[in-house]
C-alpha cells in the first residue's frame, strides 16, 4: 500500500466521468485529432511496429497483442475490401469501461478507428454496440456526425488521403455476440453463432473479407500511443502489462466505480483507494471476481497480495478478463452467487455446441441444489466432472467462461461446499428410478 | 437460451409506414449492395418501434419479402436475440437486471417490488396496457447498480424506495426521469473529494 496514483497527465480517458463535455470542440482541447495526419503519413509499418512497441494487450478479455493482431491482415489491398469491426457489444457482467467512452470520448475512438483503419487496409468500419446501449449509439452516430462535418472522416479523411466510413450496428441482446466471429455472424445478418477458427478473420471474416476486430477501449487508445510514443505507453505498468486500464469496480464496495489506472496496481489499492473499501472493511471480504464474471475467483487470502494485470492474475489461476471487478463481502452466500452467474450462461449460450448447451444448465442445477442444500456428495464431483467435460470441447471461448467460475469456486470453497452437502443421493434411496436420469426432474414439479 | 413465445393473436398484414421505407432504404445503404441480409436486425428494429414494441409474424413476412431473403432467415433472428419482443409488452417496459453484480446489491428487491405492483408473472401486461416487466441478464451499468431498462432509458443507483416511485409512476402514466437517483455524477466515484485531498490523481 501507499503506492502513488496514476498521474493526472498520464491518463488517456481524462473525460470518462463527462467533467469536460463530450463534444467534438470539448475533445479537440484534449487534443484529439491532433497531428493525426500526421500520424498517418508515417505509413502503416511504422503504426504496427509503434504499436507492437508499445506491447498493447486488447482490452476485451483475451489480452492478445494488438499490434501482432494488425499484422495478420494482407499487407496489400487484394480483390476484396477490408474491414475493421470494433466491437461494442459490452455485455460482460461487470464490465461498464466501454459505455463511458462511447458516451464522453467518442472522437478517441472515432480517431482510433481511422487511425487503425488505415493500418489493416480497411475503408469502411462497422462499430458493433449491444442494444440495450441505445442512448450511447445515439451520442455515438452524433459524435461520428461531427467528425464528418469537420472531415476527419469520409472521402480523404482528415487528409490523410485515405477514404473512410464508420457505421453503427445494433445488437439485440445476445452476450455470445461479444465473440468476434458470433459477431461477425450477426452483423451479416445471422444468429449469432461462432465459427470454427481457423480460419481466422484476420483473413476471413467479414463477408469473407480480411477483418481485424478490436475492442473499444483497444483502439481509443491508440491515437495517444502514437501520439506521445510506445516508449511512453511501455513505461507504464510492467512488462507485456503495459499502460492503463478502465477498472469497473462493482458489488460490495462503498463506492463502486469506473477509474483508469496503472496496469498492475494492487486490487487492495484499487478497492480501497477508489472503491471507498468493501462494506464492513476489507476483514469482510469473502471473495473478488477480477476479470468480469468468465473469470475464477480469488479468495481473501489472494486478493490480500494479488496486483492487477494479465500474467499475475493468469499465475492466480485466474485472468484479468475485462478487468470487470466485482467484489463480495462475507454477508453473501458464494454458493448463490456462483449459481446465478450459472444461470447467466445457461440463459446465453447460443446453443450451438452440446457441451455448452447442456452443460451450463446442468452446473446451474447443480449449484441450485448446493444453494439450497439439497446436494449430495457425489453431486460435487458431478459438478467437477461436467465443468471439465464442457472446457476446451466448444467452438469458442463461451465453454471455458462458463466452466471456469464453477471451477474456481470448487478450488477456493470446498469446504463451504462440503458444508452444505446431505448424504446420499436419492436414487439410492428410490430403487425403482432407472440410475442415469438427472436427479432435478424426479423433485417437485421441475420436470 | 430462454424459448420465446409467439404471441397468439396475430395481425394479418403489416406494411412500414412511408417514414420508415425512407429510413430502410438509408439503412440498406449502411451495408454492400449484395449484402441486404445484413439489414435484418436493424429492419427488425424498425418494425418494432412502428408496432408499439413487439414484432407480429407478418412483419418478419415483409421484411423477408422486402430483402429478398427466405421467412425461416428472418425468423430465426428475431426468435435467437432476446431483444425482439414476439408478444406485446407493456407501453413501459421495465427490464430489470438481476445479474451478479446488481443482484449482490438488492436487484431482488426491485423485482418483489415488479411483482406486487405490476404484475405477478413476468411479461405480463397490466390491464391498462401501460406496464410490463421482466428480468434480464446484465445490462452493462454495473458499477451503477442495481439499475434497470425502462423502454430506451437506464434508471440508476436505485434503492426499493425509488423503485418503488418510479414503478408508481409508470403505472400513472408520468414517468420519473432516468439516470442516477443518487444524484452521482456517471461513474465517479461518490467519495471523490476525499480522495487524494480533493483531486483524483
Amino acid at each position: 500500500m501507499g503506492e502513488k496514483l496514476l498521474k493526472k497527465e498520464d491518463r488517456i480517458f481524462s473525460n470518462i466521468y463527462n467533467e469536460l463535455g463530450w463534444q467534438i470542440d470539448n475533445s479537440l482541447k484534449r487534443e484529439d485529432w491532433k497531428n493525426t495526419n500526421e500520424i498517418i503519413s508515417k505509413g502503416r509499418e511504422w503504426i504496427i511496429d509503434e504499436i507492437k512497441k508499445s506491447e498493447l494487450r486488447g482490452r476485451g478479455g483475451a489480452g492478445f497483442p494488438t499490434g501482432l493482431k494488425w499484422s495478420f491482415a494482407p499487407k496489400k489491398l487484394g480483390s476484396r475490401p477490408h474491414y475493421l469491426i470494433i466491437n461494442a457489444d459490452e455485455s460482460e457482467p461487470g464490465t461498464c469501461k466501454d459505455r463511458d467512452i462511447l458516451r464522453f470520448e467518442p472522437q478517441k475512438l472515432i480517431e482510433g478507428c481511422l487511425i487503425s483503419g488505415f493500418a489493416v487496409n480497411a475503408h469502411t468500419c462497422y462499430i458493433y454496440i449491444r442494444g440495450e446501449y441505445l442512448n450511447e449509439g445515439k451520442r455515438l452516430q452524433e459524435a461520428i456526425n461531427q467528425a464528418y462535418e469537420k472531415n476527419f472522416l469520409g472521402k480523404n479523411a482528415c487528409g490523410s488521403n485515405w477514404d473512410f466510413d464508420i457505421y453503427i450496428h445494433y445488437g439485440a441482446g445476445a452476450y455470445i455476440c461479444g465473440e468476434e466471429t458470433a459477431l461477425l455472424e450477426s452483423l451479416e445478418g445471422n444468429k449469432g453463432q461462432p465459427r470454427l477458427k481457423p480460419p481466422f478473420p484476420a483473413l476471413v471474416g467479414l463477408y469473407g473479407c480480411p477483418t481485424i476486430v478490436n475492442n473499444v477501449e483497444t483502439v481509443a487508445v491508440v491515437p495517444t500511443i502514437l501520439r506521445r510514443g510506445s516508449q511512453w505507453f511501455s513505461s507504464l505498468g510492467k512488462p507485456k502489462n503495459t499502460g492503463t486500464k478502465i477498472f469497473c469496480i462493482s458489488g460490495n464496495v462503498n463506492s463502486p466505480c469506473n477509474v483508469e489506472e496503472e496496469m498492475g496496481i494492487p486490487l487492495k489499492e484499487l478497492i480501497e483507494k477508489y472503491a471507498g473499501g468493501v462494506i464492513g472493511g476489507w476483514e469482510n471480504l469473502q471473495a473478488v471476481i477480477p476479470g468480469g464474471s468468465s473469470m475464477p475467483l480469488l479468495p481473501k487470502k489472494i486478493c490480500d497480495t494479488i496486483n492487477m494485470d494479465f500474467d499475475s492474475l493468469i499465475a492466480a489461476k485466474s485472468g484479468l478478463g475485462t478487468a470487470g471487478i466485482i467484489v463480495i463481502n462475507k454477508d453473501q452466500n458464494i454458493i448463490e452467487c456462483m449459481a446465478r452467474i450459472a444461470k447467466f450462461y445457461k440463459h446465453e449460450s447460443c446453443g450451438q455446441c452440446t457441451p455448452c448447451r447442456e452443460g451450463s444448465g446442468w452446473m446451474w442445477r447443480i449449484l441450485e441444489r448446493l444453494a439450497k442444500g439439497e446436494a449430495t456428495y457425489s453431486d460435487i464431483d458431478l459438478l467437477s466432472d461436467v465443468t471439465k467435460q464442457i472446457e476446451g470441447h466448444t467452438i469458442c471461448a463461451f465453454g471455458e467462461g462458463s466452466a471456469w467460475p464453477v471451477q474456481g469456486l470448487l478450488r477456493h470453497f470446498r469446504k463451504e461446499i462440503d458444508k452444505k452437502c446431505i448424504g446420499e443421493p436419492i436414487v439410492k434411496k428410490r430403487k425403482n428410478i432407472p440410475y442415469l436420469i438427472d436427479q432435478h426432474l424426479l423433485e417437485k414439479d421441475n420436470a | 437460451m430462454k424459448p420465446k413465445k409467439v404471441y397468439e393473436k396475430q395481425p394479418d398484414s403489416f406494411k412500414f409506414s412511408d417514414k420508415n421505407l425512407e429510413i430502410a432504404e438509408n439503412i440498406l445503404k449502411k451495408y454492400p449492395k449484395e449484402r441486404k441480409k445484413s439489414a435484418v436486425m436493424p429492419l427488425l428494429y424498425l418494425v418494432q418501434r412502428q408496432n408499439e414494441n413487439w414484432i407480429p409474424l407478418a412483419a418478419m413476412k415483409y421484411i423477408a419479402k422486402y430483402l429478398s431473403i427466405p421467412y425461416i432467415s428472418v425468423y430465426e433472428v428475431a426468435t435467437f436475440y432476446s431483444m425482439y419482443n414476439l408478444s406485446p409488452v407493456g407501453k413501459y417496459f421495465v427490464q430489470v437486471c438481476t445479474t451478479s453484480p446488481c443482484l449482490l446489491r438488492g436487484a431482488n428487491k426491485i423485482v418483489d417490488i415488479c411483482k406486487k405492483n405490476i404484475s405477478s408473472n413476468q411479461s405480463q401486461v397490466t390491464k391498462n396496457k401501460l406496464c410490463s416487466w421482466t428480468e434480464v441478464e446484465c445490462l452493462g451499468a454495473c458499477v451503477n447498480a442495481p439499475m434497470m431498462q425502462i423502454n430506451e432509458s437506464y434508471y440508476e443507483d436505485l434503492d426499493e424506495q425509488d423503485a418503488n416511485k418510479i414503478i408508481k409512476s409508470l403505472l400513472e402514466d408520468k414517468p420519473l426521469k432516468s439516470g442516477s437517483y443518487r444524484n452521482r455524477k456517471n461513474t465517479a466515484p461518490e467519495n471523490l473529494n476525499n480522495l487524494n485531498g480533493g483531486k483524483i490523481a
